[in-house]
């Protein structure tokens, strides 16, 4: 695979900056200092501490034989639902805080959707001392107000946005508009492999570690490579994180999967690849959902973190280049499988997550049955329990 | 061709240009066009014609919820084309938008339907000069002016290349925050402004929080124009349909600031 981003933060014809004027200088400061960053063997040996005795890295690869034999794979679920905090979201910002206070910010914004990333950053700027503000669409405080909850512990103030959608998108708008603001002492950490260059590449470059452990961890339980990687895609920062280590293993099959809502045919969902229709929003040009005028359309999704009418700029790019499959799965699906991973392994999934395992059964159409599957399991279901309690009537 | 952009007139009529901003569809593509011929009756020099969207990040609540109102209200891109050719008057027009309209419409497209709306320039707030340069081609090829923003964290070496990919003006940005943010007028920023008028070579525009004829007349002592937009936006927001003898009245005032530079 050619090496992506080009220098100007391209993916093919995605990605870029498109933002205002007043965000081009701090951004062109913001790839100087993480290229910078990246290149210093102090600030990964800091941030390798702090992902090991803080984050409980290497998160676990757990061979799941119960919902293996279900489903007829050999199949490896990728823990990262065990890293502190609950998700593969505090790899990305355990990096960007500590890129944040070497660049003299004394400041961070974040948004969230389903909050995972609302906490993980509020986690990471407790742990660094500094004060955070995250930006969260009002629906998404109530379906998901434990995580709010769970930031005002960890100091961190949660401003509900009552604008648009009231859902992520709207969030990153009102994040936007306050790093513009803010900018010469704010970080604005972005959570998912979105947004102006240099997000898309700094967050897949935080996030690889998932794959890269995972490669190694099935090579030493005598697994080559497997046949197919799975993860859920809504911004697709746990995807890009798992599918980038494996990127030039051809034989390797990288499936995303979108929410599909209430059916790709309602209109009522989140997948915007599905969607095919090109645009920019957030700073990025990626696939997007809009109506004919170029309005963002909203999406739809039971998971808060998959709800965004967009996608990370790599995703289009590898979805075009034919390197990685989007599949897609409904909010039903997602809870059926969020049932079956509870009952056959004891695990409970995030939704968002769920939303890979309910893909499964299409997947193994392309592998043919009994290969090796490694599903993402970015993270668990504790914050979903209110509307587990209420869709599976427990 | 350039001659005929009425940009070129205004800016070299020798007065301070008076730029004014109003969502075009706000209150609704029905009632709007009064609206804005209010802004050229009460001495606007330059009208910009906002494009709603659904997601204007650089905006700041009252012009966030004029885009909402227009969208609420039908109105899209197709309906701020239609705005500009039938206003009456010299004043120049431009279309003030997001990019994601304008690429779903078709920069082709876009750039023929400019040209035969009397648009004189198109400013793209989320479209620097690094991206998108088959629209401006397309624009110029129309002989429709590319209008592009300066910032106050722009460094020096990249306002010429800014002013380069740009033509008719310069837009420069008050401050570093959003549409309609408080006013922040002082020697510093008057000594940006001259700083950045140098280096450019273009006419100077400054916008961002401008609301009232003493914050005009304090930016036109070093720029060749002031951009006013929230200020009048908000009228629309409280008047509605009926607001075109206030908008015609505070433009009015503006003019006078700009004239006599009240201070």
């Amino acid at each position: 695979m050619p090496a992506v981003p080009d220098p100007s933060g391209h993916y093919g014809p995605f990605g870029g900056r498109y933002v205002a004027e007043t965000l081009i200088p701090p951004l062109e400061e913001l790839t100087a200092a993480w290229e910078s960053a990246w290149a210093d063997p102090t600030f990964r040996a800091t941030l390798r501490g702090l992902l090991e005795d803080y984050v409980g890295r290497p998160s676990r690869l757990y061979r799941a034989r119960r919902l293996g034999e279900q489903l007829g794979c050999q199949l490896w679920l990728k823990r990262e639902d065990l890293n502190h905090t609950g998700a593969h979201k505090i790899n990305n910002c355990m990096g960007q805080v500590l890129l944040a206070k070497r660049m003299g910010k004394t400041r961070v914004i974040a948004e969230t959707g389903a909050g995972q990333h609302g906490v993980a950053t509020a986690t990471a700027c407790a742990l660094f001392g500094l004060p955070c503000v995250v930006y969260m669409g009002e629906e998404d405080t109530e379906r998901q107000r434990l995580n709010v909850a769970r930031m005002k512990l960890l100091g961190a103030e949660v401003r509900p946005v009552h604008s648009g959608t009231k859902t992520l998108k709207d969030a990153m708008n009102e994040a936007l508009r306050d790093w513009v603001t803010n900018v010469r002492h704010t970080h604005y950490c972005i959570g998912s492999v979105a947004g102006p260059h240099p997000y898309p590449l700094m967050v897949r470059e935080l996030q690889a570690v998932i794959g890269e452990e995972t490669r190694r961890q099935l090579q030493a339980q005598g697994v080559e490579l497997p046949a197919a990687v799975v993860a859920c895609v809504g911004g697709g920062s746990n995807a890009m994180g798992i599918f980038h280590a494996f990127r030039n293993d051809m034989s390797v099959m990288l499936f995303g999967v979108e929410a599909a809502g209430e059916g790709l045919g309602t209109g009522r969902h989140a997948a915007s690849i599905f969607g095919n229709q090109i645009g920019v929003l957030h700073g990025q040009k990626t696939y997007l959902l809009q109506d004919k005028n170029g309005q963002v359309a909203a999406a739809h999704s039971i998971s808060a973190g998959l709800d965004y009418p967009g996608v990370g700029p790599e995703h289009a790019w590898l979805n075009d280049t034919g390197r990685a499959r989007y599949l897609s799965a409904t909010d039903e699906e997602a809870l059926e499988a969020t049932r079956a991973l509870a009952l056959t392994e004891g695990i409970i999934p995030a939704l968002e997550t769920a939303h890979a395992l309910a893909a499964l059964p299409r997947v193994i159409q392309f592998t043919g049955r009994d290969a090796h599957i490694v599903v993402n399991l970015s993270g668990r279901g504790d914050k979903d329990m209110e509307t587990l309690v209420r869709e599976l009537s427990l | 061709m350039t001659s005929e952009n009425r940009l070129d007139q205004v800016f070299a009529s020798g007065r301070k240009v008076l730029v004014t901003y109003l969502c075009a569809g706000d209150p609704s593509p029905q009632a709007h066009l009064p609206l804005f011929q209010a802004l050229i009756d009460g001495g606007a020099d330059v009208i910009e014609i906002g494009v709603p969207f659904s997601d204007p990040g650089a905006d700041g609540p009252a012009i966030q919820q004029a885009s909402e109102r227009a969208l609420a209200a039908g109105a899209s891109l197709e309906d701020a084309l239609e705005l500009a050719g039938r206003l009456k008057g010299d004043a120049a027009r431009v279309l003030f938008g997001y990019l994601n309209p304008f690429l779903a419409y078709g920069y082709e497209r876009l750039a023929r339907r400019c040209a035969e709306s009397g648009i004189d320039g198109l400013l793209c707030v989320d479209c620097p000069p690094e991206e998108e340069p088959e629209l401006r081609d397309a624009l110029r090829a129309r002989g429709v002016y590319p209008i592009l923003l300066v910032a106050p964290t722009t460094p020096d070496d990249r306002v010429a290349a800014i002013a380069q990919a740009g033509a008719g003006f310069l837009y420069y940005v008050s401050m570093t925050g959003v549409t309609g943010a408080a006013f922040a007028g002082d020697e510093a920023l008057l000594r940006r402004i001259a700083r950045v008028r140098a280096l450019a070579g273009l006419p100077l525009a400054v916008g961002f929080g401008v609301a009232t004829p003493e914050d005009a007349a304090l930016v036109a002592r070093a720029a060749d124009g002031v951009v006013v937009g929230s200020a009048l936006v908000r009228i629309v927001a409280e008047q509605g349909a009926d607001s075109a003898a206030s908008l015609g009245a505070l433009t009015r005032s503006l003019r006078l600031a700009l004239d006599f530079e009240i201070d």
